[in-house]
C-alpha cells in the first residue's frame, strides 16, 4: 500500500502532502519506522546527538491565555513567579561541581569548549510578562553573557519575540540585531503549536497567528539566527491539519536553510483548559516517523525526551529520530501539564538510552557540531 | 522461519537476540499476534493484588518488599482486612484476586487452607495466588509433597496459580540473585504438577539484572518445553528489574556500600532494561512461545505508552489494572480512572478494550 511512497523516499524524491496523510492514516508502523530510519541514516547516519544543556523560564505570568497551557499565570495570581537576572545568574552557577569533576576527567582543550558551568546551553523561554520592557530582556542576555562567556544561549520563541517587537515599537530586524548584539546564540521552536487558523482559533486564540510565526522565523533566518521548529499535537487538530503544519516549515526551509532542528510535542492533558488524552505511543512514533521523511530538508529530527519520555524517546531513534535533546536540569512547563518524565537525565543516562538503541551517542554543541563521540 | 511455520530453535532465537533488527522482529511478533487474535481485541483483568505478608525468609537482592519478622513496619494481614479488600474489588467489578505473599517462618497449611476456605465461602471469586515459591515453601514448612500441597489447596478453594518466582529460570542467575529462592526446576516442578491437576497458571519472566541473551533463552526454552507437555499456562509476562529500593541497586551504585548479604557485593546492575530492550525481548516471546496464547504487556513496569507500543511487538494483555490499596479505600472512584487510563490507552493505541477473566474468557466489550 506504502509502495509509491517507498518508492519516491528510496530514490530521495519528495513526498507530497498526499502522501504524508497516507502515512500518518496506515498502521503500518513497521514500514514507517524503516522509511525513516533509511532517510535518518542518510543524513546522520547512525549518530544520535545530545546536548549538556539547562532550561531556564523566567517568569510564568503571561498576558496569553493559551487553553493547552498548565503553566501560564496571572499577574498575583497564586503560583506565579518572576526570576530577577541575578536568579537567573545563581541558576546558571547550580552545576560548578559537576564541571569540576568534568574537567578533571576531559583534557583541558575540550574542557574549554564547554562552559565553565558543566552544561553548553542554556534554553530560555517565558510567558509574555506584562510589564518588562525589551531592556529587561536585552539585560539578562548580557549579564549572561558577560558571566558566562562560553555558554551558548538559545532563547525566546518566535511568540515571544513578537511581543517585544510590540512592547518596543521597533522591528523585528531591529530587535533580532538588539538580541544578537546582547548575547543571542539562537532561538528554540516554540509557539508554533499547529498553524492552521481554525486550529489555533479554539486552543490559542490571543497567540499569534501562524503566518506570523513564520515571518518571525524568516526574519530571524535572514539576519543569520539559526532556529528550531516544533508542533503541538494530540488535541484538536486532524491529521491533515498536521500535514498543513509540516508542509509550511518545509516550504519555509526551502526559501531560508535556517532551520536546525524540528521537534514534534505531544500534548499533555493535566491541569489545561480542553483536558482531552494523552497521545498514545504509537502516535507518537508515528508523528516522528512522519516527519522525519515529509520534511527532507531539515537535518535533523528531535525526540524531546521530556515530552514523550524518556522510552518514548529511545524508541523514536529507531524511527526517524537523531536527537533526544538534552540534560535539562530543570522543567516547568510540560510538567505543570502532567509530564510523565523526570525533569533531568546525566549525560551517562542518554549516552545509555541511545547505546542501547543501537547508535553512536554524539554530545554536540547548539549548532550540531561533536563535542564529544561515545563510541 | 515464519513462511516454513517450523519453529525458532534456541540457537535462532539467540541469534535474533543479537543480530535482528527490533523492527523486524516487532513486524514479524505482530504477525503472529494477529493470527493468534485476528479480533484486534486487547484484554485486561480487574482484580486487586493483595500481599498478606512481607515478612519473607528468601530476602531476595532485586526485591524492596521484603521484611524480617521483628521489623518495625513487618505485617501479617488478618482475615477480616482481606475480606473488605476482597469486597471492594467486587463492587468495582473485579473477578479475581491475586494473593501472594512473602515465605512467613510462621505460616504452614494450615494457615493457607484455612484463608482459602474462608474466602470461598464468603465471595464468589477467582483466586489466583501463592506463587511456586510459596508453594514450596508450604509444602516443606508442612512436610508434604508438591502434589499434596497443590490438592490440598485446590480443595481448599485455589483456582488458578500466578507465575511469580520464575525471575530468570537459569541457576546461575537465580545462584547470584536469589540464592535462597527455589531452583528452575521446582519452579517447573510445581507448575507442571498444578497443570496436572487441572490447574492453570501464567509464567514470568523477569529481565534486565544480570542476565545474559542466553539466560533469557534457556527460561523461554523451559516454559515451551513444559507448555509442550502439559498445556496449562494461559500467559506468559516478560517485565523489567526496576532497580528503586533494593539492594542489587544499591550494590550498582556503591560498590563500597555495606550490604545486607554479603553477597549483593558482587552485584551491579547499573541501569534498568530500556524500553528497545523491553521491546526485542517482548517480540521474541511472541516468536519463540509459539504454543502459548497470550502475552501481556506489563503497563506497571513499561508505562502506558511503552505498552501501547507493546501491542504491535506482540502484546495482546494489558495484564491487570492493578486496584489501589490507597484509592480504593479512600472512595472506591480512583479505580475508576485507572480503568478508564487503561481503556483509553488500548484504544487510542488502535485496539478494542476488553475484561477478561483469569481464563481468558471475555467478559465485557468496551
Amino acid at each position: 500500500m506504502l509502495t509509491s511512497i517507498r518508492e519516491k523516499v528510496l530514490a530521495e524524491r519528495r513526498i507530497s502532502e498526499e502522501d504524508a496523510l497516507r502515512l500518518f492514516e496506515s498502521d503500518d508502523i513497521f514500514t514507517l519506522g524503516a522509511l525513516a530510519s533509511h532517510v535518518a541514516n542518510r543524513k546522520n547516519g547512525r549518530n544520535a546527538f545530545f546536548i549538556r544543556n539547562r532550561h531556564v523560564n523566567p517568569t510564568n505570568i503571561c498576558v496569553n491565555r493559551c487553553k493547552f497551557c498548565a503553566f501560564s499565570r496571572s499577574k498575583g495570581q497564586e503560583g506565579s513567579f518572576v526570576l530577577t537576572i541575578d536568579d537567573i545568574i545563581g541558576k546558571l552557577c547550580g552545576g560548578q561541581r559537576e564541571t569540576a569533576t568534568l574537567q578533571k576527567k576531559n583534557h583541558a582543550r575540550r574542557a574549554l569548549r564547554l562552559t565553565t558551568k558543566g552544561f553548553s546551553e542554556v534554553h530560555i523561554v517565558g510567558g509574555l510578562h506584562p510589564d518588562w520592557p525589551l531592556e529587561y530582556y536585552l539585560d539578562m542576555l548580557s549579564a549572561i553573557s558577560k558571566r558566562f562567556p562560553k555558554l551558548h544561549i538559545k532563547a525566546f520563541t518566535a511568540v515571544e519575540i513578537d511581543y517585544f517587537s510590540k512592547i518596543s515599537g521597533r522591528s523585528l530586524k531591529d530587535i533580532f540585531r538588539a538580541l544578537k548584539k546582547s548575547g543571542l546564540g539562537s532561538m528554540p521552536g516554540g509557539g508554533a503549536e499547529i498553524f492552521r487558523e481554525s486550529v489555533r482559533s479554539s486552543l490559542c486564540p490571543e497567540k499569534i497567528s501562524g503566518e506570523r510565526w513564520l515571518e518571525v522565523m524568516e526574519t530571524a533566518h535572514e539576519v543569520g539566527i539559526r532556529t528550531n521548529a516544533t508542533m503541538l499535537y494530540g488535541h484538536v487538530e486532524d491529521l491533515a491539519d498536521r500535514v498543513d503544519h509540516l508542509s509550511r516549515l518545509r516550504d519555509l526551509q526551502d526559501r531560508t536553510k535556517g532551520f536546525q532542528a524540528f521537534i514534534p510535542l505531544a500534548y499533555h492533558p493535566k491541569n489545561t483548559e480542553i483536558e482531552g488524552s494523552y497521545t498514545s505511543g504509537i502516535d507518537d512514533l508515528k508523528t516522528v516517523a512522519v516527519s522525519r521523511i515529509f520534511l527532507d530538508n531539515f537535518d535533523h529530527i528531535k525526540a524531546y525526551w521530556i515530552m514523550l519520555g524518556e522510552k518514548i524517546s529511545q524508541l523514536a531513534l529507531l524511527f526517524g529520530a537523531d536527537d533526544i535533546d538534552g540534560t535539562i536540569i530543570e522543567e516547568k512547563i510540560t510538567h505543570s501539564a502532567g509530564g510523565l518524565s523526570g525533569e533531568r537525565l546525566t549525560a551517562e543516562q542518554l549516552v545509555n538510552l541511545i547505546r542501547k538503541a543501537g547508535k553512536i551517542a554524539v554530545e554536540r554543541d547548539s549548532f550540531y557540531r561533536t563535542i564529544r563521540v561515545y563510541p | 522461519m515464519l513462511e516454513e511455520k517450523r519453529r525458532v530453535s534456541k540457537e535462532e532465537a539467540l541469534s535474533l537476540f543479537k543480530n535482528a533488527d527490533l523492527l523486524g522482529l516487532g513486524m514479524w511478533a505482530d504477525i503472529i499476534r494477529k493470527k493468534l487474535h485476528p479480533e484486534e481485541v486487547c484484554t485486561f483483568v480487574v482484580d486487586r493484588n493483595i500481599n498478606y505478608t512481607n515478612v519473607c525468609i528468601n530476602k531476595c537482592t532485586f526485591c524492596a518488599f521484603w521484611r524480617d519478622a521483628d521489623d518495625a513496619d513487618a505485617y501479617l494481614l488478618d482475615h477480616e482486612t482481606i475480606f473488605r479488600k476482597i469486597e471492594e474489588t467486587i463492587a468495582l467489578g473485579g473477578t479475581q484476586i491475586l494473593i501472594q505473599g512473602g515465605l512467613h517462618p510462621n505460616l504452614d497449611i494450615f494457615f493457607y487452607v484455612d484463608l482459602l476456605r474462608s474466602i470461598k465461602e464468603r465471595f464468589d471469586i477467582n483466586v489466583h495466588g501463592f506463587s511456586p515459591p510459596e508453594i514450596c515453601f508450604i509444602s516443606d514448612a508442612s512436610d508434604l509433597t508438591i502434589g499434596e500441597t497443590l490438592s490440598i489447596l485446590k480443595a481448599a478453594g485455589l483456582d488458578s496459580i500466578p507465575g511469580g518466582g520464575a525471575e530468570i529460570l537459569s541457576d546461575r542467575v537465580r545462584e547470584i540473585l536469589s540464592p535462597k529462592k527455589i531452583r528452575s526446576s521446582r519452579w517447573l516442578e510445581v507448575m507442571e504438577t498444578a497443570h496436572r491437576i487441572g490447574m492453570r497458571t501464567t509464567a514470568t519472566m523477569m529481565f534486565g539484572s544480570i542476565e545474559t541473551p542466553d539466560d533469557i533463552v534457556t527460561h523461554l526454552d523451559a516454559i515451551r518445553r513444559l507448555q509442550d507437555k502439559t498445556g496449562g499456562f494461559t500467559a506468559f509476562i516478560p517485565w523489567t528489574f526496576q532497580p528503586g529500593n533494593t539492594e542489587l541497586e544499591a550494590a550498582g551504585k556503591n560498590k563500597k556500600a555495606k550490604s545486607r548479604t554479603a553477597r549483593t557485593a558482587k552485584i551491579s546492575v547499573q541501569s534498568p532494561a530500556t524500553a528497545v530492550e523491553y521491546l526485542r525481548v517482548l517480540a521474541i516471546s511472541r516468536i519463540y512461545l509459539d504454543n502459548v496464547d497470550n502475552i501481556q504487556a506489563s503497563w506497571v513496569t513499561q508505562g502506558l505508552k511503552t505498552a501501547q507500543v507493546a501491542l504491535r511487538f506482540g502484546a495482546n494483555d494489558f495484564g491487570s489494572t492493578m486496584i489501589e490499596e490507597n484509592v480504593v479505600a479512600a472512595a472506591g472512584v480512583s479505580c475508576a480512572s485507572s480503568l478508564d487510563d487503561i481503556i483509553g490507552a488500548v484504544r487510542t493505541a488502535g485496539f478494542v478494550p476488553a475484561q477478561r477473566d483469569t481464563l481468558y474468557n471475555l467478559l465485557r466489550v468496551f
